[in-house]
């Protein structure tokens, strides 16, 4: 079922009560929320409450045991691995860890998924690697192995790598996670200019309330699988759960 | 609640029985995962290039280890030999007995284990780390089709070096072979090799060289199954590239005997 005719209008990425298990454990109950194009939309809550599992569900790494996980229009849940690299080719993903191949350098990092589409020839696609490097500010680290890069560097190429087939909707693991607060402002000022700049889609999972709103525009509260809050910051900074309310607060001067 | 053939109250054949369970649960899945390999070796796009690499990674790099092993084999081979065959004054038969004992069946079987040892570890240890740092997500995220990309490209490249590294097992068998015989008799060089071919048939070298393919299948299938589903991060790494090796050598050992004898059906009197 491909469901177009059921989807949301304006909205590229919407969950319809989706639920996963992992075994005896329940990581999502009937989880639904919609994101309005050009918008940025954070997912928060504690560790393991399934926001990091929310990302892969709609990137179709992972399927749901139940409901639907609609991606621009296109209910994905059914769709085999031929099917679901189409509606990759939209996409950008973010992994928390960045996800660098190893084996490779930085450069050709990035400029891996425009040689799969081997739509330009091999000097222009170097360039444009190059030149998404020059974005983050890793312009002089084309040859330079993942390996010998920090945390932020390897989180910026990682945005450059996800930013490489201009995608129309990016999700973003833990942005700021493991990295010094100038750095993580360096990251959410680049999401920010994707945004505004390319009107990509954003969703974003993260613990840093600071960055969140540095960066969102609607905010959604996860605990144990279930949505328990979703609106503006301020919203949820006067839930009111109590659990919401703390946890909005609790960072703020972080 | 499913009925489960590891609910037996007694506690030891419940765990035996959950063992059975869990072996042929794993060994199902196993089955699947080759199904899907030989299904997507068949479907576009065809990954030349990194099947390319991955030939060079599994054969062209396991080329000193082969080699410098074929020497070592071949030399004991033909000490062990001479000591025999001196008892009955068949010295002349050395090459013959070396050639026949590493074309039909030594030469195959130490090149298969040795690239369990080195191919399966690495392979395992390859994609279980990619596994666990979420590599393979990445590159199923940039539209990518991991098993076609990642998994058929090294069973295939498995399949294709395995015939070639027994070749040159074989003829580096029979140089260390000639050089131990060279110490202790003085024979020629083009006598040697005149004595080992003179015997063997096509029936005797193609048969046991092309079943490494065989053997070149279950090691790239099982370290990429053992690697592609590593979890648990850097333990769970290792233990995929023990259990690549481990495994990966148990099912050729046992797949061989099969082999023997579907070669000795094939060609009665010879082959195997």
């Amino acid at each position: 079922m491909t469901a177009t005719e059921n989807a949301t209008p304006g909205a590229p990425i919407e969950l319809r009560a989706v639920s996963k298990s992992f075994g005896p454990r329940k990581v999502l109950e009937e989880c639904s929320f919609k994101v309005t194009a050009g918008t940025a939309f954070v997912l928060l809550g504690r560790s393991g409450t399934g926001k990091s599992v929310t990302l892969k569900l709609i990137c179709g790494l992972i399927k749901p045991d139940a409901g639907a996980v609609f991606v621009n229009g296109e209910d994905i849940t059914p769709l085999d691995s031929n099917a679901l690299a189409v509606t990759r080719k939209h996409l950008g993903f973010l992994f928390q860890t960045a996800a660098l191949f190893d084996s490779i350098s930085v450069g050709e990092n990035v400029a891996f998924p425009l040689r799969r589409r081997a739509e330009k020839p091999d000097p222009e696609i170097r360039n444009r690697a190059a030149e998404l490097l020059e974005s983050v500010g890793l312009g002089n680290e084309y040859d330079t192995m993942p390996s010998e890069l920090s945390g932020g560097m390897r989180k910026r190429a990682g945005l450059a790598r996800a930013l490489a087939v201009e995608p129309s909707i990016l999700l973003v693991d833990e942005p700021s996670a493991g990295l010094d607060p100038i750095t993580s402002s360096e990251i959410d000022q680049l999401l920010l200019k994707i945004k505004t700049q390319q009107k990509t889609t954003l969703v974003i999972v993260t613990h840093n309330i600071p960055s969140a709103r540095r960066v969102g525009d609607r905010f959604a509260f996860l605990d144990g699988g279930r949505l328990l809050a979703e609106g503006t910051a301020d919203e949820l900074t006067a839930s009111e759960n109590p659990l919401v309310r703390d946890f909005m607060k609790s960072q703020q001067a972080g | 609640m499913p009925h489960s053939i590891a609910s037996n109250p007694q506690p030891w054949l419940s765990r035996f029985l959950l063992g059975v369970e869990e072996s042929l649960g794993w060994f199902g899945g196993f089955c699947q995962f080759a199904g899907l390999i030989i299904r997507e070796s068949i479907r576009r796009p065809f990954e030349f290039g990194e099947l390319l690499r991955q030939v060079v990674a599994v054969g062209y790099r396991s080329v000193p280890l082969i080699v410098l092993s074929g020497l070592a084999v071949g030399s004991v081979l033909s000490m062990h030999t001479r000591s025999t065959l001196e008892r009955f004054g068949a010295e002349a038969m050395i090459p013959t007995a070396l050639a026949f004992a590493l074309v039909k069946e030594t030469g195959p079987l130490v090149t298969g284990l040795l690239m369990a040892g080195r191919v399966g570890a690495g392979i395992g240890a390859e994609l279980g780390g990619m596994r666990v740092t979420e590599q393979i997500d990445a590159l199923e995220s940039l539209a990518v089709n991991s098993v076609h990309y990642l998994v058929v490209t090294r069973v295939w490249a498995c399949v294709i070096a395995a015939p070639l590294l027994t070749v040159l097992m074989n003829f580096s068998g029979l140089a260390g072979g000639f050089l131990a015989e060279v110490i202790v008799s003085g024979t020629s060089f083009t006598y040697y090799l005149h004595t080992a071919f003179s015997s063997l048939a096509f029936a005797d070298y193609i048969p046991p060289t092309l079943k490494t393919m065989v053997f070149g299948f279950i090691i790239g299938t099982m370290s990429t199954y053992l690697g592609y589903n590593a979890s648990g991060g850097a333990e769970g790494v290792g233990r995929a590239s023990t259990q690549s090796v481990v495994y990966s050598s148990i099912g050729l050992i046992v797949v061989n005997v099969l082999l023997v004898k579907f070669i000795f059906f094939l060609y009665p009197g010879g082959g195997a």
